[in-house]
Formats: C-alpha cells, structure tokens, sequence
C-alpha cells in the first residue's frame, strides 16, 4: 500500500517536471523552427510546427537589407571588450585589496562595496547626462567604458586571492621579485578558474545590456544587435520574420557559452552570490 | 589624533608615516596604482551620477541651454501627477505579482531536484537554459508566440475548446504576461541559487531529523527553511531590486500599453527623460525609485535580521 502510493506520487512529480521543462524548452524549439520557415509561412494559421520546407530566407534577406551582421559584430565587440578589460581591472583591485597593505584600504573597500547596492536604473539618467557632457555619444567608448565598473567584480576576485595560500608568493617576495611580478607569474596562473568563471557570467550579463546602449547609441553603425531587434518591433507594424531570424542570431553566443560552460557558471553562482 | 600628537611637526609626521624604502613603499604604490583604474571608474559611473541625481532633481532641464533652480517643485508636480502614480502602481503589481511567485517556484524546484531523482542534472540544466538568453530575446519569443492572430498560443487554446485572449492587447492580460516572461527567464537562475544553498545543508541533520519521527514538512520547516535563511535573503533582495527596475522586455513587447497597463516607474522614467527631455522631473522620479528600493532592503534586512547578510 505504501509503496503504490509512493509510485502514484513519484509519476504525480515526474508529470510536472516535464510539463514544466516542456514550457521552458519549447520556445526555443518554436523560435528556431519559426526561423526556419518561408517568409510567409511564419504568419501561416493554423501554424506548422515544423517548417513545411527548410527556408534561410530570413536570415538571408536580414543580413543583406539590413545591417544586422553589423549590429552582431557590435555586440560581440562590446561584450568582449568590456568582460576582458573589466576582468583585468578588477582582478587588479582585488589582489590590492587582498593581499597589499597601504593605508586606507579598508575604508576604500567599504566604499567600493557601498556602491553594491544602488540600483543602476535609478542613477541612468544623470549617467546618460554625464556620460553625453564627455561626447562619448555614438562611440564605442561610449559603450564600453562606463559598463567596465561594477563593485561585484572587485569582491569576486579580492575573495577569491584571500583564498590563495599567502607562502606562494612569500617565497618570492624573498627573492626579491617586484609586485607587479608576482601578481603577473604567480598569482594569475593560478586564477585561472576564477577569471573563466567570471568572465562567462560577465559576457553573459553584458550581452544582455539592453537599456544602456539604447540611450547611448543613435547611429545604425553601432548599433547592438538587441537593439537592432527592437528597432523591427515597431508598434504599429512588427515584422516578426527578422525580428525571429534575428533572436536566433542573438542568442547563438550565449547558448555556445552556456552549453560549453555550464560547469563555469554553476560555482560561479554558488561561490560568489552574483548579481542577480 | 594620538597619531598625530607623538610629533611637534606635520614634516615630522609625514616622515614617520612615510613608507621606508623597500617592501612597504612598494606596497603602497602598486596598492593604490592597482586601484585607481577601479575607483576613478566607481567614482564617475555610480557615485558622482548618485549625487548629480538629487542635485538634478531640484533643477528643471532639457539637457540644452542652463539649468534653472526649482527647488522642490519637481517633487509636488509628481504627487499631483496621474501618471506617475499609475506607474507606480503598476511597479508595485509587478513586485507582488513577480517576487513570490518566482521564489516559491524557484525553490520548489530546488528542493525537488536536489533530492536524488532521476535525470535530475538534465532537469537543472533544462530550467536554467533561459538564463543564456538577453531578456529581449525573452520578451520576443513570447510576444511572438502569444499573438492573438496567428500565435501557437491562441492556437492551442483553440485546439482544446478554450477561449483565446488578446494577451498583450488586452489591458487586463498585459501585465501578468509581463510578470510572467519575467519568471519563465529567472526562476532557473534562482533555482541555482537555492541549490547551490541546499549542498551546504549537511545531510545528517535530515537523517537525525528523521529517526526522531520528523514528516517532510517539519523537515522544511525547522531544518532547510532556517539554514536557507541567507540564501533566502539574498534571492528576495535581487528579485525585489529587479522588480523595481524591469524595463528591456516592456520596451520589445508593448511600449508601456496598452493604455499605459505595462507602464513601469522605470518606463516613466524613461519617457520623461528621453522622449519628453524633462531631465529634472525624470531625477525626481529616479529619486522615488531609488528611495522604494532602499525602503525594500531595509524591510527585508528588518525581517531576516542583519544576521543574514555576509
């Protein structure tokens, strides 16, 4: 009797498991076998659920008409740019704040982790103003540079250094090898982990910018690609076959990513906390 | 002061305190030299917006020409402004609509998959897929499959006898779709989290639990609730912060309508700066909004206790 009704309960719970997968999996199946379709058999009613015959069309005609190769190459530059060039940063921050001794470092720190907790939305306004008094307008630098700060990074790495046994480096502090030196040939070979696990999950967030670049950019060449999305969704007409065809070029760097990295991602979510 | 009292001098202060050559002085420089690119960016991208906000708040300005003084004026035009206070609202249904749904899903799941189940890493790995996703792309794919004229939605519903609705034409559905885009992208994202904050929870705790006769929901109770507490926290914190600032999927799937029922404080923001060029009035609001998200942490810091923060 007890074990019937352990059965009934387990079906009961693999029944929802896979309802609930189905509902978060299918969608991407529909994006990407919408994508494949015929230009007008997108709209066709009652739908296919796969393509009647496999179609490139959309993605032919958004890569030629429109600048679309060109927005992704945008977004790849800036999210690469800013995740490589944060990643050294901070990696820079948190081995002073970890491991060097000046005056005012705690005091420095807890100003850095202050920043943490205000809302980046509330402050885009006078960011958007300050930002445009600079002329960076339409300019990658635009793009990249105010993205680059952010408090999380520092904490990551300083608490990840805090846990690098310190008779490493001591030894080379004796032989008389320089900061800069050791922080170089000792302490980032060994941050490897780290660094690719950071980086992911910055690349991930910073593929995802959306609110910034649209303020900051106004010219089609710089577009980035979510933004060029958006632009085929205007409110009045919505040409859904490259708004599709464009998602799924869209959101190719970061399955590649999440499939190879998955590993990555998981500790580092679990030993950082992460913004959310 | 007992710092500065041992010297007659501030030359002989400065001397003492002054790194000695060698390894301290070394210290000192690459210290600060390695955090000056950090600060001086901390510095311009988040504290000197932080404190041109309010300064801009008291001040009316079309980002063209000089800024004039208004003093509070931005602040009382709000409170009489209709519009503003629907935005709020609907920032407010967001936040109840959005933050416990997802957490109580989010959990739930954890807790399942972290019992040992069949398939259970492809089940995790299943529900986290969406977090690889930009949220545009997100408010895309729904948008494009809850069309009232040709979307597999409506289809569906249709193929089973039910009615269909206008989703996000429709006044009355366009919101819980939006919460909902927002829950089928994160809750995987969350679900991780909690995991990761389940591992933690030593196992002989359940089986000592359960040799004193404990249920299931004792176990939850007195035992994962309470050891989850900071993980817990921390979720409600994120999800709340994001709550308050959804915007990216409102902007693809309906411009803050119909009839203004997606209208977010953030998209009335947005507007007010960037369409209508009411700056000031835009760093009022953004000063409402940075004050709800402050009010949020301090009453979950009140009811987890500071305890839970690390």
């Amino acid at each position: 009797m007890g074990k019937a009704l352990d059965i009934v309960q387990k079906t009961i719970l693999y029944v929802i498991l896979l309802v609930a997968m189905m509902i978060v999996i299918f969608p991407f199946i529909w994006l990407i076998s919408s994508s494949l379709k015929a230009p007008n058999e997108v709209f066709a009613f009652p739908p296919d659920l796969l393509p009647k015959k496999l179609s490139l069309e959309n993605f032919y005609t958004l890569l030629t008409r429109y600048a679309f190769a060109r927005w992704l190459f945008n977004s790849l530059v800036v999210a690469l740019s800013t995740t490589l060039i944060s990643l050294l940063l901070h990696s820079m921050a948190g081995y002073a704040l970890a491991r060097l001794e000046f005056p005012g470092r705690n005091l420095l720190f807890l100003g850095i982790m202050s920043t943490y907790m205000l809302p980046l939305q509330a402050i885009i306004v006078p960011r958007f103003l300050l930002v445009k008094s600079f002329g960076w307008i339409d300019t990658y630098q635009g793009l990249i540079i105010p993205s680059l700060f952010h408090a999380f990074g520092i904490f990551a790495f300083r608490q990840f250094f805090l846990g690098i046994p310190k008779e490493l480096e001591d030894a080379a502090i004796i032989d008389g090898c320089s900061r800069v030196r050791i922080y170089w040939t000792i302490v980032l070979p060994l941050s490897r982990g780290i660094f690719l696990t950071l980086g992911v999950i910055l690349f991930m967030a910073n593929w995802d910018a959306f609110l910034w670049p649209l303020l900051i950019t106004r010219s089609s060449d710089l577009r980035v690609a979510q933004i060029g999305i958006s632009t085929f969704m205007d409110p009045n007409i919505t040409l859904w076959q490259f708004v599709i065809s464009g998602s799924v070029l869209t959101m190719i760097p970061g399955l590649v990513l999440f499939f190879a990295l998955q590993r990555y991602i998981v500790r580092g979510i679990k030993t950082t906390g992460i913004r959310g | 002061m007992a710092l500065l009292s041992r010297e007659r001098t501030p030359i002989a202060f400065l001397k003492r305190i002054w790194p000695k050559p060698g390894l301290r002085r070394e210290q000192w420089l690459i210290g600060y030299l390695f955090l000056l690119p950090d600060l001086l960016g901390l510095f311009v991208f988040w504290a000197a917006p932080m404190l041109f906000l309010f300064y801009l708040s008291f001040h009316e300005w079309t980002s063209l020409g000089p800024m004039t003084y208004v003093g509070p004026e931005n602040f009382v035009t709000l409170v009489g402004d209709d519009v503003f206070w629907k935005s709020v609202k609907v920032t407010l249904i967001y936040l109840v609509g959005f933050a416990p749904s997802v957490v109580v899903l989010s959990l739930a799941l954890a807790i399942v998959l972290n019992t040992k189940i069949k398939a259970r890493n492809w089940f995790r790995t299943g529900y986290f897929v969406p977090y690889a996703l930009p949220m545009v792309v997100a408010g895309v794919i729904w948008a494009f499959m809850l069309s009232p004229g040709f979307g597999i939605v409506n289809y569906v519903l249709r193929q089973l006898g039910l009615p269909t609705r206008m989703w996000l034409s429709s006044v009355k559905d366009a919101l819980p779709v939006v919460i909902w885009v927002g829950i089928w992208k994160r809750v995987g994202f969350y679900m991780i989290l909690f995991l990761a904050g389940l591992q933690e929870i030593p196992e002989e705790y359940y089986e000592a639990a359960k040799i004193d006769g404990a249920h299931n929901w004792q176990l939850f109770r007195y035992i994962t609730l309470p050891l989850l507490r900071p993980v817990l926290f921390f979720v409600v914190l994120i999800v709340g912060f994001r709550a308050f600032q959804v915007f990216d999927e409102i902007y693809v799937m309906t411009h803050g309508g119909p009839f203004r029922a997606t209208y977010t404080l953030m998209y009335f923001i947005y507007e007010r700066a960037f369409t209508f060029h009411r700056f000031g009035y835009a760093a009022a609001a953004s000063v409402v909004l940075f004050a709800m998200a402050m009010l949020f942490t301090l009453v979950q810091m009140r009811y987890f206790g500071t305890g839970a923060v690390e």
